[in-house]
């Protein structure tokens, strides 16, 4: 029985982690944007769409890797796509970025009716394997649960330390930060806001297309309609809990793969008898929760949502 | 040669009836892209969009059915963009009147006559309350409106799912519907032998009412001035945050209204799919009518008749029906373009070379 616990409580954790990839880059993507004071409401359609988009490419060549490559590219495509309507037209934020997501979640819904038709079995790919890091994964307990995961998720996890470094200390980043704080500054310091908010929509899309090749590449091996189901969401309160900083985003992200682990398990386990729709509900409600805590003692990126044209200096 | 940009006083009239109609043909050619790359012909197919949505007694009915919830859901956008409150979640406040609607709809004690009022403000109630929240959040604990709306659409999504495959299931059947509402409870059909049923009529009296507010009312302009300028409006003595709690329960209570016409007109239960995403397509229809609640009407018919064109269409020529989507997301970001125009005049200046 202490076995079977112990076993229960390691899958539990991998579990944890592997949903929580997705979340984490999602989140960081959004950081980025916003960060530059950009809110990318689009997040929810471009998770979708270069989901769909990488699910294509495994599905007709069995290349995994080449099927990430395909989803960064259309999330970074969809992205300068944003930055053409939020940055040069200086559109509101709010409303094209929902306008991205309607479209782009038409858009993969189309597509993927358009080559696998109506009805039959859902089409399916051999998904990624996960990777056991020799000697780390031996290690009892926390070898299994940190050290055999996906090579996307050891990605994920890696690029948290980058980002931050990224963000404080390279002059990059620092254009990247005044242009959300302070783009007035970034501009007399001769630094093009425009550009700068390009590059982290870019890099925002970018990050958002990772987040859909993992769910359809690892945690699920196909695409469905409801694959994404409202994480892009998720991941937009998730930065707002994280303060907008690497860190503290990428252990609400872990808090919350936790969330949807317990959701899942509960769900299976018939434990409870309640209505399966309610621990659906769950990582939504305990968002929420989160939020109403935290929302008064964290700040916005100051320039977040105001368009900045160069002629109003 | 340079373009510039040059703000404008005010747009001529033409203008801005030209633009949202410019909008969704612009939207309609780049989607004509997608129906060939369906190896359909285009033309044809939105051929057999029109005739399919608009070229009959029936078909036009069926149109109206459809535009009924979104000219309320419109409508709701509109009420809460004017005060800058982004409620995004009229979907979850549809989802809520639909339920409180069928709650009503099938108590055995309730007298006939009495039904369809008391359905009618029960769904009002609870959409209004259900806009309440991200209000309140956001005024007492600075929860931002927008994460919160869309949140809360799929938290009530989950409650409705819940009821309806726990105390709502069908005890024989076993299917994850709710109870039928009692038959005195369903609405009037307006046109002999088609759908059309009385919720057309409540969204249009809705539309006037909302036109009637922001052209006539104190509260109106009051919803307007704290749009404009919150800060200002605060100076000028008007009480911002009940301004906003008021244009958010407004908004609210026309989408749950559009969730009692659903219940009481078309399906007389609640299903899993009572909502075919009728709260984003509100967004789409307040941002084409330029946030006017007249322009909601038209908007919101030209929607319905691509939703319904689009299933036909797709029946006969294979192109997935999520064409519709397409078309509605694109014409929002055409829209959104558009607006530039009115806002600025475009300067063609002719330099000499230097």
């Amino acid at each position: 029985m202490a076995i079977l616990d112990q076993i229960l409580q390691i899958g539990f954790f991998a579990a944890m982690i592997r949903l929580a990839v997705p979340l984490l880059l999602g989140t960081l993507g959004e950081m980025f944007s916003e960060r530059a004071g950009i809110l990318n409401l689009g997040i929810e359609g471009i998770i979708t769409l270069s989901a769909i988009a990488g699910f294509l490419v495994a599905y007709q060549t069995g290349n995994l890797w080449l099927a990430v490559l395909a989803s960064a590219l259309v999330g970074m495509v969809l992205g300068l796509v944003t930055g053409v309507l939020v940055v040069t037209l200086g559109l509101d934020q709010t409303v094209a970025g929902l306008g991205m997501t309607i479209t782009c979640t038409g858009l993969a819904y189309f597509i993927y009716k358009l080559v696998f038709g109506a009805g039959g079995t859902p089409p399916s790919i051999e998904p990624f394997k996960t990777i056991a890091l020799p000697f780390l994964s031996d290690i009892p307990f926390v070898g299994p649960v940190l050290f055999d995961q996906y090579a996307l998720s050891y990605l994920a996890f890696i690029l948290v330390p980058l980002t931050a470094f990224y963000l404080r200390h390279t002059p990059g980043g620092l254009s990247l930060r005044t242009a959300g704080e302070n783009p007035l500054t970034a501009a007399s310091a001769g630094v093009s806001v425009a550009k700068t908010r390009y590059k982290a929509l870019m890099i925002s899309g970018a990050l958002m297309g990772l987040a859909g090749a993992f769910l359809n590449l690892a945690v699920f091996n196909s695409f469905s309609l409801g694959l994404v189901a409202g994480r892009g969401w998720i991941c937009l309160a998730l930065v707002v809990l994280g303060r907008w900083r690497p860190l503290p985003c990428a252990l609400a992200a872990l808090l919350f793969g936790g969330v949807e682990a317990l959701q899942l398990r509960l769900q299976s386990s018939g434990f409870i008898d309640i209505p399966y729709p309610v621990f659906l509900m769950m990582p939504f409600l305990i968002t929420l929760i989160a939020m109403m805590m935290v929302s008064r003692r964290v700040h916005a990126p100051a320039a977040l949502l105001k368009p900045f044209h160069k002629e109003e200096r | 040669m340079r373009f510039s940009l040059e703000p404008r006083v005010s747009a001529p009239i033409w203008l801005n009836l030209a633009l949202p109609v410019a909008a969704v043909a612009a939207s309609m050619i780049l989607c004509g892209g997608l129906i060939a790359l369906a190896g359909a012909n285009p033309v044809s197919a939105y051929a057999i969009m029109l005739k399919s949505a608009l070229g009959g007694r029936n078909q036009i009915a069926e149109t109206l059915v459809k535009a009924a919830p979104m000219i309320l859901t419109g409508l709701a956008a509109v009420v809460a963009f004017r005060a800058k409150f982004w409620n995004i979640g009229a979907e979850g406040q549809l989802l809520a009147g639909a339920m409180a609607a069928v709650f009503i709809g099938t108590q055995p004690g309730l007298p006939t006559w009495s039904l369809v009022p008391l359905m009618l403000l029960a769904s009002i109630a609870a959409g209004a309350l259900c806009a309440a929240v991200p209000a309140l959040l956001k005024q007492e604990l600075k929860v931002d409106e927008t994460i919160c709306t869309l949140l809360l659409n799929f938290i009530i999504l989950y409650a409705m799912m819940a009821l309806l495959s726990g105390p709502w299931k069908d005890p024989v059947s076993g299917w994850a519907d709710s109870p039928n509402i009692r038959m005195d409870a369903e609405f009037p059909i307006l046109l002999h032998r088609t759908r059309l049923h009385l919720g057309i009529l409540l969204a249009a009296v809705a539309a006037a009412a909302v036109w009637i507010l922001f052209k006539k009312t104190t509260l109106g302009f009051g919803i307007d001035a704290v749009g404009e300028n919150p800060r200002a409006a605060m100076h000028a003595g008007l009480n911002v945050k009940r301004l906003i709690l008021v244009a958010a329960m407004t908004s609210g209570a026309l989408a749950g209204l559009a969730g009692a016409g659903e219940v009481g007109g078309v399906q007389y239960q609640v299903l899993a799919s009572i909502s075919q995403g009728y709260g984003y397509s509100g967004l789409v229809v307040a941002t084409l009518a330029r946030l006017h609640p007249a322009g909601v009407i038209p908007a919101a018919v030209f929607l319905a008749a691509i939703t319904v064109g689009a299933d036909e269409m797709s029946r006969q020529t294979g192109v997935p029906v999520y064409l519709a989507d397409v078309i509605q997301g694109i014409a929002l970001l055409c829209m959104l373009i558009a607006l530039i125009f009115i806002r600025y005049r475009v300067r063609i200046r002719v330099r000499a070379a230097a």
